[in-house]
């Protein structure tokens, strides 16, 4: 039997006599202990000044926690505030533990992605596992039901020693927890490259339903209302995990294992369950996932949200391991917790639905109207302080950044390489095989995910575009065939190169995969992944990516809803190349009339490139993703008026219409490598087996060229012509790509010559360094 | 088919449900729109099931299965009432996880296996039908390697009991098409009285040509629960 707790422990608990404040004499010894809790001496002087006092180890803990960039932000905010934010669609917006926009009527899609590369790279399974736990709590703690996760990863090159290590772990931690907890994986990016041998990335993004009236947020409102604890017992796992996210690694980081939080998917299985049946009979009022910073971050932002205070008694907290001080019960990242706010006469019915889903739970603390955390464990007040300055007051750097000519550097001849790519067909041939292997097929990874789950998913990974789902619910009975189109990822190589370009290419190209599939484009959400932010260079690399990506919404009328931020991603100096992830959900009127971005037969077909009337094969992006070199062209605000955003609409109508007519039995946007590897991976699967292929590019720039709008359509060699006259009404024109012919030879005929079909296909089947875990 | 199965509703079906059942939603909404079936769910803890005519064990990770998949919930207190409810000649239905379960309550003979690949394997596959039927439907498992020593075979061979074995498209048998290691392609079995059906495969996934281009594992709704 839980205690039950009133108004009255906490004003005993106001009368406990305080913890002892960390010695402050020893100069020495405060800057070590300021310095491995990573506060400045202007932030202590602060948190001096909020707590009146020199603060207890506990206490200081929590300001490391609630201050770390991980969970404050500190150093982005100034740019997120650039983002646009609002639309008619917008249920809510960036904030929340996930976005919502109205899909139809009252339902609603609650979504969000998030980051766990520090952990992934030192624990891979488990840091990746748990990422997607972070995600799903998220979501489903807003009420919804997650019904779609992706993964967006990031590894070193193949060659590196530490790649095929991590790959498979992390691979099997991601499938592991989403396929036991039921969520369908359906899609997602990965790449590899040398700038992340010494950081990987692992971000996640779940996707789930909510009805508009039934959006839970995180308040701890109502004086005397009871603070429950609910689900897996806390442990010294993830201590400071959001501290170790917020830092740099060093070759010497491999000790940080106590740091990376374990995960028990079967936990957050009962969790989701019990949640949303909690949730649906009005059981809480208030309700928060643990997530980073755990206990600490949970019952400050409730709090603070609410403009309350809050009493816990740690005492109550239950522990899965001896001993625990309070600083390390309010800094553990144990997994799969929630706390939530309860009237006390709802109490019994709340514990009821806890037991039948036989999770941990106990009555640990009360909302006051004191607006400060007062936290007691062992008779000793160990935390005595004003919710709203830590949240409110936390500290906002707007850090220094190079200005964007100084970022130029050492700059590539690109014409030379256009040049060289015509005249070395030997070059060529190299380069299309090797933007096969590096880009190729996922099939390894996809097939250790759970697809189906759920039985929404209309088009998987296997279809090589964006994902869709179907929704069925009782509110959209009148749209029974109404779908989802998910997409997610980022050229990094081409951020890198223009960082205002690339990532306004980054949400460029998840809404072309989307229109692509045949969905509309809604809203966003982002995982910023970039190095250190004491790096001006990376900083003027984030500033842009920002102004980028607002201008790419902006243009397509598509808020960004929800994100999050990873900054230090950078070893012994060496930072990542900056990697603003972005993730598009779509409406889909009739999923029964969508369109894969693969072949899957090919008779009687032949494939159309369509692209825009005016020229838009832009060069520097052959050259950054091809040959991983930059020329870090100057950018201006200008360059963003190049993108031709009315023909990036014009596409989708095009698109849009084609499908109307039921002319489209493929279509795929050209993406990283160009037109001429888009065709190749069209057909991947057919090759090695039967057709022939003729492509019909002249030259490299046609081959590999990535710039866009530009789609590679399968059509019906007698629709052709009816095709391009919708073609033509959009603006935009339509020609021959490739031709396909069953002849048995087997050959590939291309500008740097003909090539064996299987030359193409095996290196598309190679892209793969899964190993075994 | 049997005229049981009813537009009405009247069939009573019961899909059971424990901790991490994940596939029970699916196994209801497949009765529920293509045969006007309401199942009812029925709660692991439960001491006795409620008047029923058919019982789907739908397919997760009943309790996690940190251990051998199924092995915690052949053991839960339903489950006592499900094996007398099958001795009476009731049918039974196990997917996936379901089907591990009723391997490990030896409700069905055999054993599920760690895959061969060691790796969980979620794909599209072709099952041949005992009567030479070709159906495609998708598999998601980790422990799905169908084991049974060599006289346990013969003997399902000899009474027909083997229900489904992974074949290519056009029903050839062959170690190419076999996506776990299973003896003899083996994806699903019945009890000798042909009313205990266990199956890896997931016939709740492939109820609609629009997901995955199959409604083939209607076929397998239809034939289950003509059988009752």
């Amino acid at each position: 039997m839980s205690m039950m707790m009133s108004l009255k422990d906490a004003a005993e608990a106001a009368r406990c006599s305080a913890a002892q404040p960390i010695p402050s004499g020893d100069s020495a010894a405060l800057a070590e202990l300021l310095k491995s809790h990573k506060i400045s001496s202007d932030e202590f002087q602060k948190i001096k000044q909020i707590k009146g006092a020199t603060p207890s180890l506990t206490e200081l803990g929590v300001f490391s926690a609630m201050w770390s960039e991980h969970c404050s932000y500190k150093s982005s905010r100034v740019h997120l505030k650039r983002f646009p934010t609002t639309g008619a669609n917008v249920v809510v917006g960036p904030g929340e533990n996930a976005g919502v926009v109205r899909l139809e009527g009252s339902i609603c899609l609650a979504f969000k992605m998030e980051s766990h590369n520090h952990p992934s790279y030192i624990e891979p399974y488990q840091g990746a596992a748990t990422g997607v736990g972070g995600i799903l709590r998220d979501v489903f703690c807003m009420g919804a039901r997650p019904f779609a996760n992706l993964n967006c990863l990031r590894f070193g090159e193949r060659e590196h020693p530490r790649t095929p290590y991590l790959v498979p772990r992390v691979v099997k931690g991601i499938g592991d927890y989403g396929n036991c907890v039921g969520v369908p994986t359906v899609g997602g990016s990965v790449s590899y490259d040398k700038s992340y041998n010494g950081n990987c990335l692992v971000n996640a993004m779940t996707v789930g339903l909510i009805r508009d009236d039934k959006i839970f947020k995180g308040y701890a409102t109502g004086v005397g209302n009871l603070v429950v604890y609910v689900g897996s017992a806390t442990g010294r796992d993830g201590i400071h995990g959001a501290t170790m996210a917020s830092d740099s690694f060093a070759a010497s980081t491999d000790n940080s294992k106590t740091t990376v939080q374990v995960g028990d998917p079967f936990a957050e299985k009962l969790l989701l369950e019990a949640t949303l049946e909690v949730l649906e009979k009005n059981l809480v009022v208030g309700i928060q996932d643990m997530g980073a910073a755990g206990l600490t971050s949970s019952a400050f932002e409730m709090a603070g949200r609410a403009g309350n205070g809050v009493y816990l008694n740690l005492d109550f907290v239950p522990v899965r391991a001896k001993q625990m001080t309070a600083y390390e019960i309010m800094l553990s990242e144990s997994q799969e917790r929630m706390l939530m706010v309860v009237e006390p006469g709802k109490w019994d019915s709340l514990k009821e639905v806890l037991e039948k889903w036989r999770l941990a739970h106990a009555i640990i603390g009360v909302v006051t109207d004191s607006g400060r955390m007062l936290i007691s464990s062992r008779g000793i007040l160990e935390i005595n302080l004003p919710v709203a300055p830590l949240t409110d007051d936390a500290p906002v750097y707007n850090k220094p950044m190079t200005s964007r000519v100084e970022r130029v550097r050492a700059s590539e001849a690109l014409e030379s390489l256009e040049a060289n790519l015509n005249s070395n067909l030997d070059l060529a041939r190299k380069t299309a095989v090797g933007a096969l292997k590096d880009t190729g097929s996922k099939q390894k990874i996809y097939e250790q995910f759970d697809r189906h789950i759920g039985a929404r998913t209309v088009m998987g990974p296997d279809h090589g575009g964006a994902a869709v789902m179907w929704i069925r619910t009782e509110e959209t009975k009148n749209a029974p065939y109404l779908g989802v189109a998910i997409a997610a990822g980022c050229n990094e190589r081409r951020v890198k190169n223009t960082p205002l370009i690339g990532a306004a290419e980054a949400v460029l190209s998840q809404v072309r995969q989307i229109f692509a599939a045949g969905g509309k484009p809604l809203a966003v959400t982002d995982c910023l992944n970039f190095g250190s932010a004491d790096d001006p260079d990376v900083m003027r690399e984030f500033s842009d990516s920002v102004d980028g990506i607002s201008r790419a919404c902006e243009e397509l009328g598509i808020p960004v809803v929800s994100g999050n931020v990873s900054l230090y991603n950078s070893t012994d100096g060496v930072s990542i190349y900056p990697t603003p992830m972005i993730g598009v959900v779509g409406r889909v009127d009739d999923i029964r009339r969508v369109t894969p971005a693969r072949l899957i037969d090919a008779k009687d077909l032949s494939l159309y490139i369509m692209s825009s009337s005016v020229g838009t094969v832009s060069k520097p992006s052959f050259v950054a993703s091809l040959a991983a070199k930059f020329n870090n062209i100057p950018a201006t605000e200008g360059l963003l008026d190049e993108i031709s955003w009315g023909q990036e609409l014009g596409a989708g109508r095009c698109l849009e219409e084609l499908r109307g007519a039921d002319l489209l039995k493929a279509a795929r946007d050209v993406h990283v490598g160009g037109a001429g590897i888009t065709v190749l991976k069209m057909t991947a699967d057919l090759l090695g087996e039967k057709p022939s292929l003729d492509l019909r590019f002249s030259g490299s720039l046609e081959f590999f060229g990535e710039g866009g709008p530009r789609y590679i359509l399968a059509l019906d060699k007698s629709q052709a012509k009816m095709a391009e006259v919708i073609v033509t009404r959009h603006s935009m024109k339509l020609s021959l790509a490739a031709q396909l012919t069953f002849d048995q030879s087997n050959e590939v005929k291309t500008y740097f010559g003909t090539i064996p079909a299987t030359e193409f296909s095996r290196a598309f089947k190679s892209s793969q360094p899964i190993g075994n875990y | 088919m049997s005229s049981r199965i009813s537009p009405s509703g009247k069939l009573r079906v019961g899909v059971l449900q424990f901790p991490g059942s994940n596939c029970d939603a699916d196994c209801v909404d497949t009765l529920k729109r293509h045969f006007e079936i309401n199942a009812v769910r029925v709660w692991h803890q439960e001491a006795s099931l409620p008047g029923l005519d058919a019982i789907i064990i739908p397919g997760g990770f009943s309790f996690g299965d940190y251990l051998r998949s199924g092995a915690l919930a052949a053991h839960a207190p339903i489950m006592r009432d499900v094996k007398q409810f099958a001795s009476r000649g009731g049918s039974v239905l196990g997917i996936c996880n379901g089907f591990q379960i009723l391997v490990e309550s030896q409700m069905l003979p055999g054993a599920l296996l760690h895959n061969t690949s060691l790796s969980f394997v979620c794909k599209t596959v072709h099952l041949r039908e005992a009567n030479g039927t070709v159906l495609k439907m998708p598999i998601a498992h980790g422990e799905g390697r169908y084991w049974i020593d060599e006289r346990g075979l013969a003997e399902m061979e000899d009474s027909g009991l083997i229900a489904y074995q992974y074949s290519n498209p056009l029903g050839s048998i062959s170690l190419d098409f076999n996506p776990n290691g299973s003896v003899a392609n083996i994806a699903g079995v019945m009890s000798h009285n042909k009313k205990i059906l266990g199956m890896m495969p997931h016939p709740e996934r492939a109820t609609d040509v629009v997901m995955g281009g199959s409604d083939d594992g209607l076929t397998v709704w239809r034939s289950f629960l003509g059988r009752i």
